[in-house]
């Protein structure tokens, strides 16, 4: 088989999953499970936004929760004031997507390393996280939306249908809405990956001054690419408000933005399906640890094992020392492996594979 | 005229605590070029032991200046030899495994101190200064963040060990070559910028308390003022220390403590926007 039809077979594949997924899941489970699952899909589209502007264009982000955490507090005060569910959604894309372009003018423009990117979007996340969490008194608010500080907004009024105050969308079509976006969300990064723009941002991220050289501005080329990163993080974030009806600025925290990483790492860099598998994983992990609490017990075990920082801390030093490029990565790595041991060294010299996933 | 004396020793006690917190990460960043993120877990750390240790019936003097250091900086060797040592020249993946690191340790402290602020009285009362009272601690934070960096000093200056150090630092191939061994000055190194932040959280603790989570407070802080401060460990930290200590300062005073830490961040963006080198790429160069 060639890299190209296994492309193929690989992109049916995931299409196929996730109708079956999309149609399936409302009609064989309960609606708790239901809606537990949205707020996977929701996070999946998260964990999305980190594996292009880090996967893809080698831009390491601490601060990826800044963007979601801006579209869901977007789209709460937007709906407060406007009360019809459309142009809040905008918002919520637009302001963060633009808050990511002041952000990476000043670092990309100012060419600021790696390493002082990664330190400077955690800062930025942390300056959002106090300034937000100091909201609470009454005198804050924009428009009619209260800010409330430590406390977060409640009661977010929910999606409706476009244009129509009166058709709000209902719980299981909240998962309708989460599962195709995130579905629509994969498939248009593959097709923009695949572009000539997806082309150039990798280029980028392997060798940005060799890229430069050929005539490509590296700095223009980031800014976009953190730029979609912001907008699509800040959409998972109004989708987030909508389903908690609920937003808080723990949503900035730094556990948030650690969890997105650990997705990202764990799931392989330079993939898209792997984010999404590690995301799911790690959230349905969470939610298992969660459930076996003990109620009241003193045993430290138990405590250890219900203890979510614990267990993350031990998953990310585990994967980046033992498993550096990430599960599906490696997965692939064994299974070509067995198939070129199979083919007796007559494909020993094969292209490498270009990275698609 | 009291409150410009007591607005004084305010800003000399924010520059202080900056470079009291910001001197362990300094080092292991100025020497190693690892960026440690469980840096604010060091801290924590350091605060956890002087608690426990004067729990334990032991003078809070000892429990701060000798007890916290030396656990803190054990448990620095361990990490160093279990997890850093292996990321070495690999900024990135340091920086994730430290991040771990980090959430680790908050978890374990959580599991078994629990998710409470622990406190030890500051010791010391407090003076006059006109109408205004202020705690005599206050000027021995002054006065730990002074000796701490002139020992710093004198070490790197003046023995062979920093010879030893500062050599490695510039060139680590040149000083293998020459008969040392890097490998061992990495470790000694990590050791001590974490024995120097145990040191710092103990100092710290009467003044904050300390919970698990009480590294983020601290991790950002310390990290913008080592990268704003640039290359030179010693005149980095303190310059961007005065800096950023005093707009701090000012800030807290004429808003609210919460845009105080406000304005020390977005002072350091700009500050790193307009000086990616940090201050002493651009003035006191030939610093140490």
């Amino acid at each position: 088989m060639n890299a190209r039809l296994l492309n193929l077979v690989g992109l049916g594949l995931v299409g196929a999953v996730g109708v079956a997924f999309l149609v399936l899941v409302p009609r064989l489970f309960e609606l708790d499970v239901v809606l537990e699952l949205t707020v996977y899909m929701i996070m999946a589209i998260l964990a999305l936004s980190l594996a292009l502007i880090w996967g893809y264009g080698g831009i390491l982000c601490f601060g990826q929760s800044a963007f979601f955490g801006l579209g869901a507090y977007t789209y709460a005060i937007a709906m407060f004031n406007i009360g019809e569910s459309t142009v809040p959604l905008l918002l919520a894309v637009i302001v963060p997507a633009a808050f990511a372009a002041l952000l990476g003018y000043f670092m990309f423009y100012g060419r600021i390393s790696d390493v002082y990117l990664g330190v400077i979007t955690l800062t930025v996340t942390l300056i959002l996280f106090n300034s937000i969490n100091s909201t609470a008194g009454p005198e804050f608010h924009i428009g009619s939306a209260r800010l409330g500080g430590f406390n977060g907004i409640p009661g977010i009024p929910p999606l409706n249908l476009p244009g129509n105050k009166a058709a709000p969308i209902d719980l299981e079509g909240m998962f309708y809405l989460a599962t195709s976006a995130l579905l629509a969300t994969y498939f248009g990064l593959r097709l923009l990956l695949a572009s000539r723009f997806g082309r150039i941002i990798v280029g980028i991220r392997e060798n940005e001054r060799r890229a430069e050289l050929l005539g490509y501005d590296p700095r223009a080329y980031k800014l976009a690419t953190f730029t979609i990163g912001g907008a699509l993080a800040g959409f998972a974030g109004c989708l987030f408000a909508n389903w908690g009806n609920f937003v808080s600025p723990t949503i900035f925290g730094l556990a948030q933005s650690a969890q997105i990483i650990i997705w990202v790492i764990v799931g392989g860099r330079g993939t898209l399906i792997g984010p999404i598998v590690g995301c799911i994983g790690i959230q349905w992990l969470t939610t298992a640890l969660g459930a076996n609490q003990p109620s009241g017990g003193s045993d430290l075990w138990a405590k250890i094992f219900a203890n979510a920082p614990l267990i993350f801390g031990i998953i990310l030093i585990a994967f980046v020392l033992l498993v550096p490029k990430g599960l599906v990565p490696t997965l692939g790595d064994i299974g070509q492996s067995l198939l070129v041991s199979r083919g007796k060294g007559a494909k020993r010299l094969q292209p490498k594979r270009a990275e698609e996933g | 005229m009291d409150l410009v004396a007591l607005l004084a020793i305010q800003v000399l006690y924010a520059i202080a605590s900056l470079a009291l917190i910001s001197v362990g990460l300094a080092i292991i960043f100025g020497m190693m070029r690892v960026i440690n993120l469980a840096h604010g877990e060091f801290l924590m750390l350091g605060g956890y032991a002087a608690i426990v240790a004067t729990s334990h019936g032991i003078s809070i003097w000892i429990a701060m200046l000798v007890v916290a250091p030396i656990v803190v900086g054990l448990i620095g060797v361990i990490v160093e030899r279990t997890i850093i040592r292996f990321l070495y020249g690999r900024m990135i993946d340091t920086m994730l495994a430290t991040w771990g690191l980090s959430l680790f340790l908050v978890g374990l402290t959580t599991a078994i101190f629990g998710n409470t602020t622990v406190g030890i009285s500051a010791p010391l009362g407090s003076f006059q200064i006109g109408a205004y009272r202020t705690s005599v601690y206050t000027l021995f934070v002054i006065a730990v963040a002074a000796v701490v960096l002139a020992v710093i000093f004198a070490v790197m200056r003046w023995t062979r060990l920093g010879l030893i150090a500062r050599g490695t630092m510039q060139n680590a191939n040149m000083a293998a070559a020459l008969g040392v061994n890097p490998p061992r000055v990495y470790a000694v190194t990590f050791g001590v910028g974490a024995a120097l932040s145990g040191l710092a959280g103990a100092v710290l603790a009467p003044v904050s308390g300390v919970f698990p989570t009480i590294g983020v407070a601290y991790v950002a802080k310390s990290f913008i003022t080592v990268i704003g401060g640039g290359a030179a460990i010693l005149s980095g930290t303190v310059s961007a220390s005065a800096l950023f200590g005093t707009i701090n300062q000012i800030a807290t005073f004429v808003t609210t403590p919460v845009f105080g830490e406000v304005a020390l961040l977005a002072a350091a963006i700009i500050l790193i926007r307009l000086l990616p080198q940090g201050i002493t790429g651009r003035f006191f160069r030939r610093g140490l």
